[in-house]
């Protein structure tokens, strides 16, 4: 039987290698792509993302695959979005002010406001609630300095607190966005990955 | 809530894990991928890698064992050592690495921490701070850098303040006087940096026991790194934060 295979789309930033890492652990192939086409249509896509969210939106934009995964989204695929690219989806950044995000999530990305250390850097407790497809309560590693505080029309929420709570991850249809990263996240982790490609 | 990191660390020469005292007198301590896969299996929360290599050749061999660590290793993986340029640690990210760590080339050029930070972003750009005691400095202690060889005259809690500006996203804090010892973190230290910089603050160097990680995190680490005690069987991550636990310090499970 063919190996499953996971579409990476790749934004140029550098460390892709863990997610790579992750979906090979679990017998999977990875592709990295930045075609329109193939991030529309292939069966596994991954959003990846470090860095800036002005950064991240102008590469998307460049590469011209805005559209792509709003379509991808829309249509009811699945997508797997991980940290800058649950922020990608949202409407806009407090990092970077005036620039419109992917707009696919309906909430805003904004600093963390508490006196705790910033970056957020490291495990912290998920609750996900009983309903959710593929997320599971747990201990999930994060690298973020800005966050979700709330987002709206979505199946599933799981939030996490840091100094105040925020969205740890989100489902909506085969769409699931993480804050965290999943490949990071030890064996919770990649359960949460598998269940992922089981489900799509 | 966030939990308490226990980081083991591997000094790495040649594809070999190697463990010194005060950065010297190196000996042979296992190979790194097996290591640090074993490590995580006893939850470790992250494992860091400093690349201690004098050569070209134990350099390249040091590329190869990132990539091995990483194909096994499913927590962050921080890579340092003789990082000197924003290309050194692209190619350190293409290996595997999550986060990189900078020390002597960002003293020398405090500008490769901006650099860093606005191509990687700061959750990606790290800073191993070495310093000793030194009654010549306003906090007592001094930058050393080239593996604690050469004393720079500046002021710890002044460059580490400085390098939060720059955009740094961590600090690996290591006591060069501890280094290997055994003999407990240098707290004073701890306390100086952790209260200078609002970044998460690494303590490292001198780790003997639990009730010295249980001293650092009270003094403001977010996370401590040893060595010595996991290498040599001394406790294993388990057992170590089973005790961190008990004493009501958060870990995760």
């Amino acid at each position: 039987m063919a190996k499953t295979s996971v579409t990476i789309i790749a934004t140029g930033v550098a460390n892709i290698a863990s997610m790579r890492g992750a979906f090979h652990r679990l017998g999977c192939e990875t592709v990295l792509t930045q075609e329109p086409a193939r991030v529309l249509e292939d069966s596994l896509v991954v959003l990846p993302g470090v860095g800036a969210f002005g950064a991240g939106m102008e590469r998307l934009r460049v590469l011209g695959l805005e559209g792509a995964i709003r379509e991808r989204v829309t249509s009811g695929r699945s997508l797997l979005a991980v940290c800058l690219g649950l922020q990608l989806l949202c409407r806009s950044s407090e990092e970077s002010p005036g620039i419109d995000g992917l707009s696919i999530l309906d909430g805003v990305v904004e600093r963390f406001r508490t006196p705790e250390r910033i970056p957020q850097l490291g495990w912290n407790e998920v609750t996900a609630p009983p309903e959710a497809r593929y997320l599971r309560s747990g201990y999930a590693y994060f690298a973020n300095s800005f966050c979700a505080r709330s987002i709206t029309g979505v199946d599933v929420i799981a939030p996490a607190t840091y100094g105040h709570q925020f969205v740890a991850a989100c489902e909506r249809g085969g769409l699931l966005a993480c804050q965290f990263h999943p490949e990071l996240s030890g064996a919770w982790g990649a359960s949460l990955l598998d269940r992922w490609i089981a489900g799509a | 809530m966030i939990t308490k990191r226990i980081i083991p660390c591997l000094d790495i020469r040649g594809g070999r894990i190697v463990k010194g005292v005060q950065f010297g007198n190196i000996k042979d301590a296992g190979n790194p991928a097996e290591r640090a896969k074993l490590y995580e299996d006893q939850g470790a929360d992250e494992i860091v890698i400093l690349d201690i290599s004098a050569t070209d050749e134990e350099r390249r061999a040091c590329f190869s064992t990132i990539s091995a660590v990483r194909a096994v290793l499913s927590i962050p993986l921080t890579v340092g050592g003789g990082v000197r340029t924003v290309d050194d640690a692209r190619a350190l990210l293409q290996e595997g690495a999550d986060k990189v760590a900078v020390n002597t080339a960002a003293v020398r050029n405090p500008e490769l921490i901006s650099l860093l930070a606005e191509q990687f972003g700061s959750q990606c750009a790290i800073l191993a701070l070495d310093a000793r005691s030194s009654g010549l400095m306003p906090s007592g202690y001094e930058v050393v850098v080239s593996s604690g060889k050469e004393p720079t005259g500046i002021d710890a809690t002044t460059w580490a303040r400085r390098a939060g500006e720059l955009g740094i996203g961590e600090i690996v804090l290591t006591s060069f006087d501890r280094d290997g010892t055994g003999a407990g973190y240098d707290i004073p230290l701890l306390q100086a940096i952790s209260t200078s910089v609002s970044v998460p603050v690494i303590a490292s160097g001198g780790a003997g026991n639990v009730d010295d990680m249980v001293q650092a995190f009270e003094a403001g680490a977010d996370a401590v790194l040893a060595a010595s005690i996991f290498h040599y069987n001394r406790s294993t991550v388990t057992e170590v934060k089973a005790a961190l636990a008990a004493h009501g310090l958060l870990m995760r499970p």
